[in-house]
């Protein structure tokens, strides 16, 4: 009896090598991509999402997860934190998100992402599987990273180690970016700053366009540049531009020059977005945006216009996602996307908006951001809407691995509530 | 009989006329006395009946809810909207200082507060000393003066505060304002205290020499006043409960040590603010008996809000505190209802007690749950119609009422959109020519956006 037993045992664990594989029987099933499935079953193996259906039969040695009455999304992607990079905003050692420097296309997120983070553990218990880090800075700030949330290392997170490069589009703007004061920077020693920053970074694309044909040349005197090396990948089309702009004016410039340089340009905060809609749709350019629940730019703006600019971008045929543009709030990620619910986006919108729309918009919908065949299983098990505040989410998976859904908030939680 | 009513009336008349009002077919959720489907009929500013039907007074204004929700109007227990300025950050004890001096009734953060349903505002002073300015209670009243504002009666409050916030300042470049740095004592947690303390020393004298020219003069004696002291007066208001504590405050130990300091100096802190630890020390607040207030989910922004979960309400309400969620934010102050909600996420509260933390709760914190908070007959018609479950995030304002008036209006709001632009642009127009005559390159100086 003992050595059966011990052969089924030892025998398991060769039929299920890894945890990854399961089926998960009986909940809704929310695609995202197609219709929802009532009372669906959900195949993964090695990862991987194989089945999609009614009534699908578990193959020997996979496990059957029973998820009744419960609702199956695909995890959530915050396209704009700075998860790994920051601890706590207020404590300079604990950040590592802006380098010094105007021009820095050579620096990369994905290998400052601090894999023990405690944000990491906070934010995906909400659903948020995967999220772009950007570096910060003036201009020219880095390559952004696509992660998952969890990992022993960051290689293991790094799902695109180069999802983008980050542009701050330069502004004229008064001291600590607010309007101009008496006794502060005026309005004309801003424009000449702006000028020069204009000026340095066209001068610096033409010279990395110089640089990409140097190297197509295969020169004798041809030098590697770090900067420029970095740069090839924007050139040549591979990943997109990163655009941080806010007013009409930035934007409207950060179209011309993206269009000037042939980059492919994704927009990110866009607060007056709207104003410049129909421009994004010709050009195809989508706009991560956020956070939404925030004031009006200006003082004279209607006050829903944050909460009304996702449903006219979208009616416009603009392509958004959302941002949390943090890291502490990077949780509340799907309630930045249902705060444009009542005020004219449609609520299978918002859900694409953190689900397929990033994906898309970061070239891996062929791995993430909906439930299809093929896909990976990055999936949030959930009792209700994610959309909606009080909904709990049950069970996590990345990549079909279960994660674990403690962190150090449940365990304070936890340990004073039992206080005596 | 008849005859006495017609009297009352006229009487009434030219303050009231036709202010009676009646909100129908209204789910209302009074916060303290259940949920019904019904009506709620609002006379002179006072909610004067509810329950499923009412009759409708000749000449009433009849604001059909159909399918809508009703709930008291929002109550923020820590906002520094409407105020010029907030910290006078070069002294450790500011509390010959107040907002009440410095509102600013045209802030357009009053309005967008109100568009969030948010109908009364506890306005702080900052958090730059250990003992702070005064604080003012305001009604969103929009479109009135900073007078009419004022909440009428309320128990004027002082902020104080604790942590890395007062310390700070003790160190390095000045955090609340421009320029060099400022060396002010105290850099400590430990000066934190010793500032309070000295503070209600000095009080605890001013008060008796006070007290002591009175009993003379009642005497009969002949003798001079004491000289005034305007930085000890409110505090001897503290002392004697004439003036509510409002202490921001994260850490524990802070938190224990201010309430022993009070313990000692004979006061009370009225609510601990921030409070993110509070879920640690709920006990022994709870015997102090301060009311808490907290954000809903705020970490990490600072070492002291590292330990900051998002269970802190519904710990605390738990153990028994009165406890409210607010905003400190122009922004979030927008959207305390589904910030409420987040205590039924973290920490299972059910809906009534989700709803209590930003209205009947921060009423009674304030001390103003006689006439705001939750919807019940005899009370301030202060009232927000929602379109959906307002602990819903799909929800959103619809009318506001504060004293029986619509304050916001969102069918209005929209409406009057197209003539704002028109004035907009002729504003705009107008500047533009008015700029030709200008130098190139010289803009004229902008107050910019609020703060």
């Amino acid at each position: 009896m003992k050595t059966i037993l011990c052969a089924l045992l030892c025998a398991l664990p060769a039929l299920a090598a890894n945890d990854d594989s399961f089926l998960l029987r009986g909940a809704t099933i929310h695609t995202v991509a197609a219709a929802d499935i009532p009372h669906g079953d959900l195949l993964v193996r090695d990862g991987k999402i194989v089945g999609i259906g009614a009534k699908l039969s578990a193959p020997k040695g996979v496990r059957i997860i029973e998820a009744r009455g419960l609702h199956v999304y695909p995890g959530m992607i915050d396209s704009a934190t700075e998860m790994g990079l920051t601890e706590i905003g207020a404590v300079r050692e604990t950040s590592d998100t802006t380098e010094i420097g105007n021009l820095n296309p050579q620096l990369r997120a994905a290998i400052a992402v601090n894999p023990a983070s405690e944000h990491i553990p906070v934010t995906r218990a909400n659903g948020i599987t995967s999220v772009v880090t950007l570096p910060q800075g003036s201009m020219l700030a880095g390559q952004a990273a696509l992660i998952h949330l969890d990992g022993w290392t960051w290689e293991d997170m790094s799902v695109l180690p180069d999802a983008a490069m980050v542009l701050q589009f330069p502004i004229i703007q008064g001291s600590r970016g607010r309007s101009f004061r008496a006794g502060q920077t005026t309005y004309a020693e801003s424009k000449k700053t702006y000028e020069e920053h204009i000026r340095e970074l066209e001068e610096f694309f033409e010279s990395a366009r110089r640089y990409q044909k140097a190297k197509q040349a295969k020169g004798t005197s041809f030098i590697t540049d770090l900067k420029f090396e970095a740069m090839l990948p924007l050139l040549d089309g591979k990943i997109p531009l990163v655009v941080e702009a806010t007013k009409e004016r930035p934007i409207r410039e950060a179209i011309r020059f993206a269009e000037r340089e042939k980059l492919r340009m994704v927009l990110a905060h866009g607060e007056e977005a709207w104003k410049v809609a129909a421009d994004l749709k010709s050009r195809n350019i989508p706009v991560v945006l956020g956070p939404t629940l925030e004031l009006p730019i200006n003082e004279d703006d209607p006050y829903d216009r944050p909460f009304s600019q996702p449903g006219e971008l979208t009616k416009a045929g603009v392509k958004i996602a959302f941002g949390s543009f943090d890291t502490s709030f990077s949780r509340n990620l799907p309630y930045q996307a249902a705060a444009a619910v009542p005020f004219g986006l449609p609520h299978d919108e918002a859900l694409k908006a953190v689900t397929l729309n990033p994906a898309e918009i970061w070239g891996v919908a062929d791995k993430i951001g909906s439930i299809a065949e093929g896909k990976w299983a990055d999936l949030m098990v959930t009792d209700g809407d994610p959309l909606e505040t009080q909904t709990q989410v049950k069970q996590l998976f990345i990549k079909g691995k279960p994660v674990d859904l403690d962190n150090k908030q449940k365990q304070l939680y936890q340990k004073y509530l039992n206080r005596p | 009989m008849r005859r006495l009513a017609i009297a009352v009336f006229a009487m009434a008349a030219p303050l009231a006329a036709g202010t009676a009002t009646v909100i129908q077919n209204a789910k209302v959720l009074t916060v303290t006395k259940g949920t019904f489907e019904g009506s709620v009929l609002v006379r002179d500013g006072k909610i004067a009946e509810m329950g499923e039907k009412v009759l409708i007074p000749e000449g009433a204004r009849v604001i059909d809810a159909s399918g809508q929700y009703l709930i008291p109007g929002i109550i923020d227990c820590h906002s520094h909207i409407a105020a010029e300025s907030i910290n006078e950050g070069s002294v450790s004890v500011s509390s010959m200082v107040g907002i009440e001096d410095v509102l600013n009734p045209e802030d357009i953060s009053i309005y967008r507060a109100l568009a969030g349903g948010v109908t009364t505002a506890n306005v702080l002073h900052g958090s730059a000393n250990a003992i702070g300015g005064k604080c003012t209670v305001l009604k969103m009243r929009w479109g009135k003066s900073a007078k009419e504002m004022m909440f009428e009666g309320a128990v004027p409050g002082i902020k104080f505060a604790l942590g890395e916030n007062p310390k700070r300042a003790g160190g390095g470049p000045n955090p609340f304002g421009g320029g060099a740095a400022n060396l002010r004592y105290p850099a400590t947690r430990m000066g934190v205290e010793d500032v309070i303390r000295e503070a209600f020393s000095d009080a605890k004298a001013y008060q008796a020499a006070w007290s002591d020219y009175r009993a003379k003069v009642a005497r009969g004696e002949r003798t001079l006043p004491p000289p005034r002291d305007l930085k000890l007066e409110p505090l001897v208001e503290v002392l004697e409960g004439k003036r509510f504590v409002h202490a921001h405050c994260y850490r524990q130990d802070e938190i224990l040590m201010l309430l022993r300091v009070a313990d000692e100096f004979g006061f009370k802190i009225r609510t601990l603010q921030h409070v993110l630890e509070g879920y640690k020390v709920a006990k022994e607040i709870k015997e102090h008996g301060a009311g808490v207030s907290t954000f809903s989910d705020w970490w990490a922004y600072k070492v002291e809000a590292y330990d900051a979960i998002p269970y802190n309400a519904a710990i605390m309400v738990r153990k028994g505190l009165i406890v409210s969620v607010n905003s400190d934010s122009a922004e979030l102050m927008r959207h305390l209802n589904t910030e409420a909600a987040k205590a039924m996420k973290y920490g299972g509260l059910d809906e009534t007690e989700a709803l209590s933390l930003v209205t009947i709760n921060p009423a009674r914190q304030l001390a103003i749950d006689n006439r705001v908070g939750s919807i019940e007959v005899g009370k301030d018609a202060d009232l927000v119609i929602y379109d959906k479950h307002p602990l819903s995030n799909f929800a959103k304002v619809e009318k506001v009422l504060i004293d029986g008036e619509v304050y916001f209006d969102r069918e209005k709001d929209l409406e009057e959109r197209p003539g704002l632009e028109i004035r907009r642009k002729a504003l705009l127009d107008k500047e533009k020519e008015a700029q030709k005559e200008r130098r190139p390159g010289d803009r004229p100086q902008s107050e910019g956006r609020p703060q």
